[in-house]
């Protein structure tokens, strides 16, 4: 639908300052689309299936060239330009699917699923290629399942169910809002008998045991300094002070068991 | 336009070269282009040879015209694939989408699919074609001259546009290659039979018939043409994943258009009729158009023609013209009795032919049904005139008062093909052409059942009753 492909039934979307349903082709004209399905013809070669890319944006020879050139060259796959793509492994034909949807430097990026049914390999090239791409000048939205992908190369992240965006934001804001307060860690080398410790305010002592302390803090950039500060100064054998980890998964199971919830609810009503 | 057709010509490049690269498409069409003039060329002559020994009189040479439009179908029908496969193909590789995404436009897409579908066979049909001129060039047989030359060649091109533009058709509105290839043979059948008409007429000779065939052809080739891009749908091609029988819906949908909002039958002649009516205002406007044409056409032919042509026939002509009139319309069958009941089925059945040649050919077969009906009057009333009596008169008492129920309902018939044609040719958008089919389908049984049907049982009544006794007296008078 962000890509003027499919009309939506209502509502409206703007991609790169055009209206989806009125300005389909300057909406696709601005866009670059990499699917599951890479979509590549394999009989032709890596060059002129740039080349015809190329062209089909309407860029001049002499673009249709650099652009070439650079991107085969950026993605690794200049040795191989001129094999036949069905010769290309998985990771080569995501990449040069990339390729594709670089070649005409679209300000807007559209990644459906971009690494799905491929092996771990493939998915970390392409992953550490996607991440390659982020820059001011390009917004990338990238359509996953796979949360670890998300929480590796999102700055932003939107939950969706049903059609409806259940949560919009950062990942720490998405674990704040949904996980609460973070928790951090203070392990020891030793064992510490944990003096009478002067929390600064916003941080709470949750669990205590002889070689490690646990901490909820509420403001962590101004509160942790402090904390540290104040275990330096009771000679805590501080070997190790960080987050307990909290995943996106455990974000998104709980947001989905509460939305599932409430849609059941909804129905009984 | 020259970026568009720059745009149309990358699309068709692309697929032409990646075709050239495909052996599964260029082994078997390489070898039978080449293999199947060899094989007609030997069939023809021992045939003709076998045919012969039992005191036949054949000769080969009549043979080649026919065996040059055969031998430049069977290419286009092998390469057909290309066309068929065009866009569900890419759809099923998966490689639509990065097209379908990309800044082309419908028609780019579409043209340049058509330019492939069209050129891959036209190439296999010519080449064939050539090769085969040039095996009976070498046997010293009898060639068609230049003029019948042109006229195969014309045929052959004709019938790969057609062929190709409905396999595009297909293409677009199919989920899947297998059901695109099942669908080919609503393609391969029709013109073969279409084929079997055009070799009578190449034996006969009538070479005006012919080219008529060439024009028809490419006339239904355009509308296809029409018809496959106003309906092609990017979101359709992305949206549908399979195809499944649903009865259910099809008669929900006929259903809900033929009842429409009416709870009872007055209020459903009073909506949904009106509504039909008012739908039908402009199509009507050019039925009663053609109308009048057709009938002044073929009133002032009549008085024109007929006394041209009386004096050179002879009487057995004339017998046979009336022995032949005596049996068509099943009039012979009926006797002395034409009753109300045989009136209306027979005008019932010309209406229903009017829109089963309406729906196959997006009304243009229906319009011609129409205007024939309407000639044959205005002929009947030519001849009245030159027989000596008033026109106007036979006109008033044995026409009129049946034809002032049976022209309406045969307008009217005719006005919703003409409709339906014109609505199959525009962009649709956001229904898919199944259900567009049976929304028309519904509005088509609508008239016909509502209005059609007792306006001809009316009409009937009153020419087997009541226009005789007028006719009658005001012949006597």
């Amino acid at each position: 639908m962000l890509n003027s492909l499919l009309m939506p039934t209502r509502g409206w979307a703007r991609v790169a300052g055009y209206d989806v349903v009125t300005h389909g082709a300057e909406v696709r004209a601005s866009v670059g689309v990499l699917t599951e399905q890479h979509g590549l013809y394999m009989r032709m070669t890596g060059d002129e299936y740039l080349e015809f890319f190329g062209q089909v944006y309407r860029l001049n020879s002499k673009t249709r060239k650099s652009r070439r050139d650079y991107l085969l060259d950026y993605f690794g796959l200049a040795g191989a330009s001129s094999q036949r793509i069905g010769q290309y492994s998985k990771g080569m034909r995501q990449k040069l699917a990339l390729a594709r949807a670089l070649m005409h430097e679209p300000p807007v990026l559209l990644l459906d699923e971009p690494t799905s049914a491929m092996d771990p390999e493939s998915a970390r090239l392409v992953r550490d290629e996607i991440a390659r791409l982020k820059s001011s000048q390009r917004t990338i939205v990238i359509c996953t399942h796979n949360l670890f992908e998300a929480e590796t190369l999102a700055d932003m992240i939107a939950i969706i169910y049903k059609g409806r965006i259940l949560m919009i934001g950062t990942l720490e804001e998405l674990k704040q809002k949904v996980l609460g307060i973070s928790e951090y860690e203070a392990r020891f080398s030793s064992n510490w008998n944990g003096e009478k410790l002067n929390l600064p305010a916003g941080v709470m002592l949750v669990e205590q045991s002889a070689s490690s302390l646990r901490f909820r803090v509420e403001r962590p950039p101004e509160a942790n300094p402090l904390l540290m500060n104040e275990l330096m100064s009771k000679h805590a054998p501080l070997m190790a002070f960080q987050e307990v980890p909290r995943s996106l998964e455990e974000v998104y199971l709980k947001v989905m068991a509460d939305a599932q919830a409430s849609h059941a609810e909804m129905i009984h009503a | 336009m020259r970026d568009d057709l720059q745009m149309v010509w990358l699309v068709a490049r692309r697929e032409l070269r990646d075709q050239f690269r495909d052996w599964r498409i260029m082994t078997p069409l390489i070898i039978l282009t080449l293999a199947f003039p060899l094989l007609m060329n030997e069939v023809a002559r021992n045939a003709v040879a076998f045919i012969n020994q039992y005191g036949a009189n054949l000769i080969v040479d009549r043979l080649v015209p026919f065996s040059i439009l055969i031998i430049g179908f069977f290419p286009i029908t092998i390469s057909l694939v290309v066309a068929l496969e065009s866009f569900v193909g890419e759809k099923e590789r998966g490689t639509i989408e990065p097209l379908l995404s990309s800044p082309l436009e419908n028609r780019h897409l579409y043209f340049g699919k058509l330019l492939v579908g069209i050129f891959t066979p036209l190439v296999a049909g010519y080449t064939s074609i050539i090769f085969y001129v040039i095996i009976v060039s070498r046997q010293h047989l009898h060639m068609p001259d230049a003029y019948v030359f042109v006229q195969l060649f014309m045929l052959t091109t004709a019938h790969a546009i057609l062929m190709v533009s409905a396999a595009i058709v297909i293409s677009v509105q199919s989920t899947t290659v297998r059901a695109a290839n099942l669908l080919a043979s609503f393609i391969v059948v029709p013109v073969a039979i279409l084929m079997q008409g055009e070799s009578a007429l190449l034996f006969w000779g009538n070479d005006q018939v012919l080219w008529l065939a060439v024009v028809a052809v490419i006339i239904m080739a355009s509308l296809l043409i029409r018809v496959g891009i106003a309906h092609f749908q990017r979101e359709y091609l992305l949206g549908r994943e399979f195809d499944t029988l649903n009865l259910r819906w099809m008669w929900k949908t006929f259903w809900g258009k033929f009842k429409g909002e009416a709870k009872t039958l007055g209020s459903w002649y009073r909506l949904e009729i009106g509504r039909a009516m008012r739908q039908l205002a402009v199509p009507l406007v050019f039925i009663a158009v053609f109308a009048v044409v057709g009938y002044l056409a073929s009133y002032q032919w009549a008085t024109v023609n007929v006394p041209r042509l009386l004096p050179h026939a002879t009487a057995k002509d004339i017998s046979e013209i009336a022995k032949n009139v005596g049996q068509s319309a099943g009039i012979a069958q009926a006797g002395q009795h034409l009753s109300a009941l045989f009136i209306f089925a027979n005008n019932v059945r010309a209406t229903l032919f009017v829109f089963l040649g309406g729906i196959i050919s997006f009304s243009v077969l229906g319009v011609l049904a129409f205007l024939l009906n309407i000639g044959l009057v205005g002929g009947v009333l030519g001849i009245v005139k030159l027989m000596g009596y008033s026109p106007t008169l036979i006109f008033v008492a044995g026409l009129l008062p049946h034809g002032i129920f049976e022209i309406p309902a045969l307008m009217i018939s005719t006005a919703i093909v003409l409709r339906i044609g014109a609505v199959l040719v525009t962009p649709q958008l956001g229904k898919s052409m199944g259900q567009m089919a049976l929304e028309l389908l519904a509005d088509w049984a609508k008239v016909f059942i509502g209005l059609v049907i007792p306006l001809l049982a009316v009409a009937a009544v009153v020419e087997a009753y009541v226009t005789p006794v007028i006719l009658a007296a005001a012949l006597k008078q």
